[in-house]
């Protein structure tokens, strides 16, 4: 069996004194989507973004534990930040294209890394649109600003510009929340094909869409991890009351 | 009062308020113009000052403005911009933030002669830079130096905080996300600094007499003194030397300001319109 692609061990976050993750510990397989749902609060947002260490940003953040990736603590004092982010990229709740053109948007990452030439970028920038599955909708006017998109095109510019970055790990914090139910069908869609190639780890809107799209899901509460496993099997036949309780609907 | 009595009354005021400024100001502006615009023509633009001023052009002090405003723009536009990134990027709320803020603000408030008065003591007697285009212009900076401070930090202030993250998030090191996320979407906002800051420059008579000096020759390097069109236009009226040149300077200075800010705003239109 492969080494979980992410291995986190006994994590603690804290912001000042509060703690807001407590004593969490998960394996995350490569190439798989793994959905962690849980009612507002339950850290879920923290725990993605400590993954990619975005949390060094939020003033009074604190970490202890660790969080392995490929067997190495993200934590650990010689991890280069930029480097870490990424191969581990992120995409946020609401669509938010830099006040840029589309074409740029995707090759802001790309960009910031090295000086490609334009033949390089440009193929990098295609192949981002076309896995995020908005190529055909701009391959004509990709000199225009990204901000003129719907939201479902912004969004599935956003993972293309995550795309772009070749990652090893996607990060999705609710990613479908303010979009229409076509535009999330899309979305999904096109996580189903980028799990062969990516390790994605999904906040889902609702616990619908973990059990559409998830290969396993972790449910959080308050900080701490309930209950985890394949999500037919959780769903089916969840271990916990609580757990129970949450995706049948009777609370949160 | 019943509440669409209040309404109208309120309308009415506040339509009244409006029209009142706009008339003021075109008022001004016409008059300045109709008295003005006749006497500007091709050698008013292209003359020196003969005659103390009464007869020729005002060629030098067209170019003793631009290159005071020139001057004090080149400087002070850096550090005003880079101290704002400073205490809004750079640093958290503190006790030095809050004092370079409050120094900034303080020396908002100072009159123009003070900043003359020090202009003249420090760049033209101790590092005698003598009465020159570069004192001026050093003074001119020092002046506007709090007006950009401030305007830059409300602009960057305003970019929307998820910008950084999304900058961050794709790998971005902080001078990457503060020049390629955060300067282009500030850019309007210390655009506008810049503009208020280049107003105050052409406007001002006082300090500029005290640093530039009021010399009539065309400037030769920035180490020449100069007469700007502002003070031209003081000395052209407060001494009675010339009516009509003084109503020409003003006017001739009004379109120059006007030319700058449309200019001025093309230019950021230009660089923002990519990412509209």
């Amino acid at each position: 069996m492969q080494p979980p692609k992410i291995d986190i061990r006994g994590l603690d976050f804290f912001f000042d004194k509060k703690q807001v993750i407590r004593d969490f510990s998960l394996e995350i397989p490569a190439n798989e989507i793994l959905a962690v749902f849980g009612p507002a609060n339950s850290g879920t947002t923290t725990l993605l973004q400590a993954m990619n260490r975005l949390t060094d940003l939020r003033p009074g953040a604190r970490a202890e534990g660790r969080i392995l990736l490929d067997g190495k603590n993200v934590f650990d004092a010689d991890v280069n930040v930029t480097e870490l982010r990424r191969r581990v990229g992120m995409v946020f709740e609401v669509p938010t294209p830099l006040p840029l053109s589309i074409y740029e948007n995707v090759a802001y990452g790309p960009r910031l890394r090295s000086r490609k030439n334009h033949a390089a970028l440009d193929e990098v920038v295609e192949t981002a649109l076309v896995r995020a599955a908005l190529w055909d909708d701009v391959k004509d006017r990709l000199h225009t600003a990204g901000a003129r998109l719907s939201g479902g095109q912004q969004q599935r510019l956003c993972i293309a510009r995550v795309l772009a970055l070749e990652p090893e790990v996607i990060l999705l914090d609710r990613p479908c929340s303010g979009l229409d139910p076509i535009s999330t069908a899309k979305i999904e869609e096109s996580l189903r094909q980028l799990k062969e190639h990516f390790t994605i780890v999904l906040i889902p809107h609702n616990v619908q869409q973990a059990g559409r799209v998830a290969d396993q899901v972790a449910f959080m509460l308050m900080g701490s991890l309930v209950e985890h496993g394949a999500t037919d099997e959780v769903f089916r036949n969840p271990k916990n009351q609580k757990t129970n309780d949450y995706i049948t609907g009777r609370f949160g | 009062m019943n509440p669409s009595t209040s309404q109208r009354i309120a309308k009415v005021v506040i339509w009244a308020a409006a029209l009142l400024v706009i008339a003021v100001l075109l008022a001004i502006l016409l008059f300045i113009l109709i008295k003005g615009v006749p006497q500007i023509n091709w050698q008013f633009l292209t003359q020196i000052p003969r005659n103390m001023g009464r007869d020729g052009g005002i060629s030098s002090t067209i170019v003793g403005t631009l290159l005071v405003t020139a001057v004090a723009v080149l400087v002070a536009t850096p550090f005003g911009v880079g101290t704002a990134f400073y205490l809004t990027e750079y640093t958290k709320e503190s006790r030095i933030t809050r004092i370079i803020r409050f120094s900034a603000e303080s020396l908002a408030g100072i009159p123009s002669i003070v900043f003359g008065l020090f202009g003249f003591i420090f760049f033209v007697m101790y590092l005698k830079l003598g009465w020159s285009i570069l004192s001026g212009g050093l003074t001119m900076a020092v002046m506007i130096l709090p007006t950009i401070i401030r305007t830059s930090e409300e602009a960057i202030r305003t970019v929307p905080a998820p910008f950084r993250d999304v900058s961050f998030s794709l790998g971005g090191t902080k001078w990457q996300t503060i020049v390629r996320a955060v300067f282009p979407s500030a850019l309007p906002g210390i655009a506008v600094g810049v503009i208020l800051g280049i107003g105050r420059c052409v406007a001002e008579t006082a300090a500029v007499i005290l640093t530039a000096g009021s010399a009539l020759r065309m400037p030769t390097s920035l180490f020449s003194p100069a007469r700007t069109m502002a003070v031209h236009f003081y000395i052209m009226a407060r001494e009675g030397i010339s009516i009509d040149k003084a109503y020409g300077t003003a006017a001739l200075l009004i379109i120059l300001i006007l030319i700058i800010n449309v200019g001025a705003n093309l230019l950021v239109n230009r660089f923002v319109a990519k990412g509209k």
